[in-house]
């Protein structure tokens, strides 16, 4: 940005940013005021949206450049505590920001896995992996694979594996963009898409890193203050103390008290008991699909009749008649939607709406029965080995990693990582308060509302999304059961603002948090996936001796190509995408982890370890996914039986792909011949900041 | 300060920061080891009531993110240090 002095550029920094903060904040009070005088929400969601995407706009405008360490790093002079911003904000994706408090809502302490799992990473990344990466001051991770092992093939792989890993949780993110920018302006889903993606070019593509950064610094303000407005208004609301993250003890502690009353309450035993009713009335049709095929047609039918002969008001008799109209065409269909049904009610025939003890550490009993006792140790083994692979795949995504390379020293790289960890927290420690809060709001101010007197929102976001949030009376009592409320993990934040009651303001600042999030973290992808082409593929392999300037054109055509791409597939919505993003863990940790450690801590590591340590990891991980995780197993046409190692989920398959890959890089480079001296000493300098 | 000359030799203060350094990553990464995987695993037995939240809860949820944040400061802090001891910090 600025040239002169180092001390002159981050005052210069410090000014601009507080001046973002301050113009933000004086924003949405002046949107509140709007909203005093009776602007509509399209109004405020299109307000919110305009005035952050034209304020990233301008930073990615005014920081254009064609200069190749510009375009790549950033000129590595961004100092350590905005360099950990850009950081949190490259790292928390739309995933964090909406699916993280959710998930804490929906699976209590299991979803802590996700908290530990993507903070603790970050003392790998410290210890192990920035520090040295700076000092090998290049531009890429593949670079590092390539120049520490010598020779293309090292290189190639860690091609292959940053884009498979990147592109995967490009794509969930530009779905992400195309969500909320339809929320806050009712424009459709794919339109959505193409006018998020305007807002990710707009900073990446003129300005390369260096645009991406300071754009990401000002997004990592703007989607931590829209986190924490809202719980820490909903945590004055109901203790009077605005620290959610110190008082949420307490609120814990009134939920499980609840969770014990709600389990022995005869209204909701009634609601279990009827969806398992349905359950087994799916699983009794299911015997024989044809039979009960035509019972309910001919049912259907007598009902309609019934209804038409009684001159029953027009209203019912159109629902009956649409209810005819949408019963299984074939045996085929009959099977499925049943078999779907089936599985729906008997998750819903769970108590507590499906949801364990929010407190309680997993699953079943260590001192009951076998089954409990199995289930156990099969909950906590689970548990561990998802921590195991969240932590080694943050230590282990390039587009994280490559944000050591822009500081400008060692010294600042230990202290970037510091402070972006620092960052990080901030938010990850207010999640789980979130979703306590929200859930004592449920628990105490929803359940037990009669039907009629439910809050707007709850219609409100059902008609957007059923899956978001729905409600039905199966007990017929006219009062919400905790079991007839259906709640998708995506609705926690997005909605909070509304449960808590507050104005809608709120509401349009948390969305341009959450597209905060999600186009920062697509704008890090994206340069990784373009870099990775355009500078070690056809820079470093293709065409060594390309100017800076043709790598820069090419590194941003590549770009937009990428970026194309992962828009037209997010069009599709494909369905599995969060086990994609999961899966991106695994899948990194696998294939760089063991290569990037040793490559710095074993000079004795060689090229033939590396190359075949690589691709053995991920290649075990992609086999145990593909194996048995369902939706994978229908795309490739797996019919072999699934077979899980440990009773271990397909998406922790990084627990058996980090260790194959260590082991198979010290046995390769142990039988092989050792690397030149002259990388063996290279090796050996990374390892203090002096140069030489 | 000592001159650099008076430390030794450039390729003993090498090795001897190189040493430094990989004691302080093992000591810390235990540390790191033990909050994230130990305490977790005992985390039914570790159930007792600590300031209002059941113990293995709120490491989970706070205290083990509040030992990371540590863990790196600790690091960048010491390495920082140990760079200058060494007459080996970028500006040395």
């Amino acid at each position: 940005m600025a040239q002169g002095s180092d001390a002159a550029f981050r005052r210069r920094l410090v000014r601009v940013y507080l001046g973002c903060t301050a113009g933000f904040i004086a924003f949405v009070i002046g949107v509140a005021l709007l909203e005093r005088l009776g602007l509509p929400r399209r109004g405020i969601g299109l307000l919110f949206l305009l005035a952050t995407v034209s304020l990233y706009a301008g930073i990615g405008i005014v920081s254009r450049t064609t200069d190749a360490d510009e375009y790549y790093v950033a000129g590595r002079r961004v100092p350590a505590i905005f360099n950990g911003m850009a950081t949190g904000a490259d790292w928390m994706s739309a995933a964090s920001f909406i699916g993280l408090a959710g998930t804490l809502y929906l699976q209590g302490y299991g979803g802590l896995a996700y908290v530990m799992g993507w903070t603790g990473g970050y003392c790998l990344v410290a210890l192990l992996l920035a520090p040295y990466l700076r000092k090998f001051g290049q531009y890429t991770i593949p670079d590092f694979l390539g120049e520490r092992y010598g020779g293309h093939l090292p290189r190639l792989i860690g091609v292959a594996a940053a884009i498979l890993c990147s592109f995967v949780y490009l794509v969930a993110q530009i779905y992400g963009v195309g969500l909320i920018t339809s929320q806050l302006t009712g424009l459709d889903f794919v339109l959505g898409i193409f006018l998020g993606l305007g807002g990710i070019l707009l900073c990446s593509f003129l300005g390369g890193m260096r645009a991406v950064t300071w754009t990401q610094v000002a997004q990592y303000i703007i989607l931590v203050l829209a986190y924490l407005v809202p719980v820490v208004w909903l945590a004055v609301k109901q203790t009077g103390v605005p620290v959610p993250q110190a008082i949420y003890g307490q609120q814990l502690a009134k939920i499980s008290e609840r969770e014990q009353q709600l389990l022995h309450d005869p209204k909701e035993i009634e609601v279990t008991a009827a969806f398992k009713a349905r359950a087994e009335m799916d699983a009794a049709k299911l015997k024989d699909v044809p039979k009960a095929l035509l019972a309910d047609r001919a049912a259907a039918q007598t009902l309609v009749e019934r209804l038409k002969a009684s001159e029953a008001p027009l209203a019912q008799i159109q629902a009956a008649d649409k209810a005819a109209a949408s019963l299984p065409k074939n045996e085929a269909q009959a099977r499925e939607a049943w078999t779907r049904s089936q599985a729906a009610n008997e998750a819903r025939a769970k108590p507590l709406a499906g949801m364990p003890l929010h407190a309680q550490q997993f699953a079943g009993d260590p001192n009951g029965s076998a089954a409990e006792r199995k289930a156990f140790d099969s909950s906590r083994r689970n548990f561990l080995a998802l921590v195991f692979c969240l932590m080694f795949g943050t230590a282990a995504l390039p587009h994280i990693l490559v944000r050591s390379y822009t500081t400008p020293s060692v010294r600042e790289a230990r202290e970037s990582v510091a402070w972006s960890i620092f960052f990080i927290s901030v938010l990850y420690i207010t999640a789980p308060a979130l979703a306590v809060l929200v859930k004592f709001e449920v628990f105490n101010s929803l359940v037990g509302l009669p039907f009629d007197r439910l809050p707007a929102w709850i219609a409100n976001w059902s008609k957007i999304d059923p899956g978001l949030v729905s409600v039905t009376d199966i007990n017929l009592d006219g009062v919400l059961q905790l079991g007839e409320l259906r709640i998708g993990g995506d609705l926690i934040v997005l909605a909070t603002p509304e449960i808590a009651g507050l104005p809608y303001v709120i509401s349009g600042m948390v969305a341009a948090g959450g597209l905060a999030a999600a186009l920062s973290t697509a704008d890090g992808l994206l340069l990784t996936i373009s870099n990775a082409l355009g500078h070690d593929l056809y820079h470093k392999v293709i065409d060594q001796e390309a100017s800076a300037a043709r790598r820069v054109t090419i590194s941003k055509v590549l770009l937009l190509i990428a970026a194309l791409a992962a828009a037209a597939v997010a069009a599709q919505r494909p369905a599995d995408i969060l086990f994609l993003v999961s899966a991106a863990f695994s899948l990194a940790a696998s294939a760089f982890f063991p290569a990037l450690v040793l490559g710095i801590f074993w000079s004795r590591a060689n090229k033939w370890g590396a190359a075949l340590g690589m691709v053995s990891g991920l290649g075990l991980a992609i086999y145990y996914m593909v194996r048995n995780e369902t939706w994978l197993r229908g795309v490739f046409g797996v019919s072999a039986p699934v077979d899980l190692w440990f009773d271990i989920t397909p998406i922790s398959a990084g627990a058996f792909g980090v260790p194959l890959g260590f082991a198979v890089i010290v046995v390769t480079s142990l039988v092989t011949p050792a690397s030149s001296a002259e990388l063996r000493s290279m090796t050996r300098r990374l390892r203090y900041p002096q140069q030489g | 300060m000592q001159a650099a000359s008076e430390r030794g030799s450039r390729a003993q203060r090498v090795a001897r920061h190189w040493r430094i350094n990989l004691w302080l990553t093992a000591l810390l990464l235990a540390t790191w080891f033990g909050v994230t995987f130990i305490v977790t695993f005992f985390g039914r037995e570790l159930d007792g009531v600590f300031f209002g939240w059941p113990f293995s809860f709120w490491v989970a949820a706070q205290g083990a993110l509040i030992v990371y944040v540590a863990l790196v400061w600790a690091y960048s802090r010491a390495m920082n240090r140990i760079d200058r001891d060494c007459g080996l910090a970028e500006d040395d």
